[in-house]
């Protein structure tokens, strides 16, 4: 089926099965490979990408039903060679270890912070809640997202001391 | 695994889907945000011929407020819920419940109509509609009939719904705001499925005792039910705490649950007691009006 959609602010067309989740679509038609796809049916959260703003399990998501729609991966969160605040905030907290969870955790927490700057630690917990880490225990994590808040407009880093 | 092979249509027109679906011959399958369905497909457990995708046909995604109670749309999304300001008023249980249901990316795609066509014994939404005596909307070639949520849920992903209708709203009875209510679930993680939940409430007659008792229980039972027995020893009690053991106990007799790799029966039955006993007490303190 052909479909048409903006990807990563890139108009593409791209023609799959029907039975092509937007994950496999990315990643084998499209060379995306930044998505990554751990479980398949959408209990990892690996896949995460923003769909017209929302972050979505990309494996939960037919490619043809992206038809029309503004599709972000993480490739598509730094628009050159730097990284953004909340990659830089990754880098400094050590909120990664082997990075396969990493783009999923990335999508999700830009995602987040575009909607809700003023995500408290214990919504970014439960939106966290949806993307399996084995290596970090997720502290770090936490603590890079509450520091990359400041980026989207929410409190400054040093205002969240606590906890910090 | 990869998806199995189907057919895809992505109809306009309520109609034009109910007659999709039923050209199918039973083998096909409606597809809106795909949260509970695209498992099953990458399970294997589903393998329709075709999907008929309801993304484009419009108005199913409304909340309304009307004299016969809430009318929410079957591609209502879990975050639609979340967000409406006008909910925690208009249906406080309801309001309650929805924080629950599954993980935030899938809240952004999934929807009442998947979760209660989907029928997992342990999701909230179809505890809430039989716990509420809510009814769903459904339509097909045949036309437009209302099934009460009771009668809807007959298993464990098995419903009444005949294979060439489709649902298009859920409606729960109107809410009284004087009523006592309380939500409890308990899960692995919040967002996952309950291991057990309850969605109750009762109203209070003019010396303060329990009436039109409602005591829903998902996720211990092979679907969704109310528990009649429990529910009658409160109805018509001054709630107290010799009535919330008598409650309770009834309860755990009534119950027959099911045992998984989560948890036992015989725990799941414990964890129900104790979760109805910490609601009535918690209801005890809520306002009278």
């Amino acid at each position: 089926m052909q479909i048409t959609f903006e990807v990563n602010g890139t108009r593409a067309e791209v023609e799959v099965p029907a039975r092509t989740t937007l994950a496999d679509c990315l990643r084998h038609h499209m060379g995306l490979t930044g998505t990554h796809v751990g479980c398949e049916h959408g209990v990892c959260g690996a896949c995460t990408v923003i769909l017209d703003g929302d972050a979505v399990r990309s494996c939960l998501t037919l490619a043809v039903q992206a038809d029309g729609t503004k599709v972000t991966t993480v490739e598509g969160l730094s628009s050159d060679a730097s990284l953004t605040p909340l990659q830089m905030a990754f880098r400094k907290h050590h909120a990664l270890q082997c990075g396969f969870c990493t783009p999923g955790i990335l999508t999700t927490m830009h995602a987040l912070l575009s909607q809700e700057p003023n995500a408290d630690e214990e919504r970014i917990r439960d939106v966290l809640s949806g993307n399996l880490c084995r290596c970090t225990g997720y502290i770090p994590i936490v603590k890079a997202v509450l520091e990359a808040r400041a980026a989207y407009g929410g409190p400054a880093a040093m205002e969240n001391a606590h906890g910090v | 695994m990869k998806l199995p092979s189907f057919d895809y249509a992505s109809p306009r027109t309520l109609a034009e889907a109910a007659a999709l679906l039923a050209a199918s011959d039973g083998g096909g399958k409606l597809i809106a945000g795909g949260q509970s369905l695209m498992p099953l497909l990458a399970l294997r457990l589903a393998s329709p011929s075709v999907l008929v995708d309801l993304r484009h046909v419009r108005d199913m995604n409304r909340i309304e407020a009307t004299a016969d109670g809430l009318r929410i749309g079957a591609k209502t999304r879990w975050r639609d819920i979340e967000g409406d300001p006008a909910l925690p008023a208009a249906h406080p249980l309801l309001a309650a419940a929805i924080p629950h249901v599954a993980h935030y990316q899938i809240r952004n795609r999934g929807t009442v109509g998947g979760s209660l066509a989907h029928a997992d014994p342990a999701a909230e939404l179809p505890g809430l509609a039989v716990a509420c005596d809510g009814e769903l909307e459904v339509f097909s070639a045949r036309g437009t009939r209302r099934i009460a949520a009771a009668d809807f849920f007959l298993g464990p992903l098995t419903t009444a719904l005949e294979p060439d209708e489709i649902i298009v709203a859920l409606r729960l009875p109107p809410w009284q705001s004087t009523r006592r209510w309380g939500f409890d679930e308990v899960a692995r993680r919040r967002g996952d499925f309950a291991v057990s939940g309850i969605a109750m409430f009762h109203d209070l007659d003019g010396v303060g005792r329990a009436t039109n008792v409602h005591i829903g229980v998902f996720g211990a039972s092979s679907q969704p039910c109310r528990l009649r027995t429990a529910e009658a020893a409160l109805d018509g009690q001054v709630v107290d705490a010799a009535v919330i053991d008598r409650v309770v106990g009834a309860a755990r007799a009534e119950l027959d649950p099911p045992e998984d790799i989560h948890a036992s029966a015989g725990y799941r039955r414990a964890l129900t007691g104790a979760l109805i006993e910490r609601t009535l007490k918690r209801m005890a303190g809520q306002p009278e009006h």
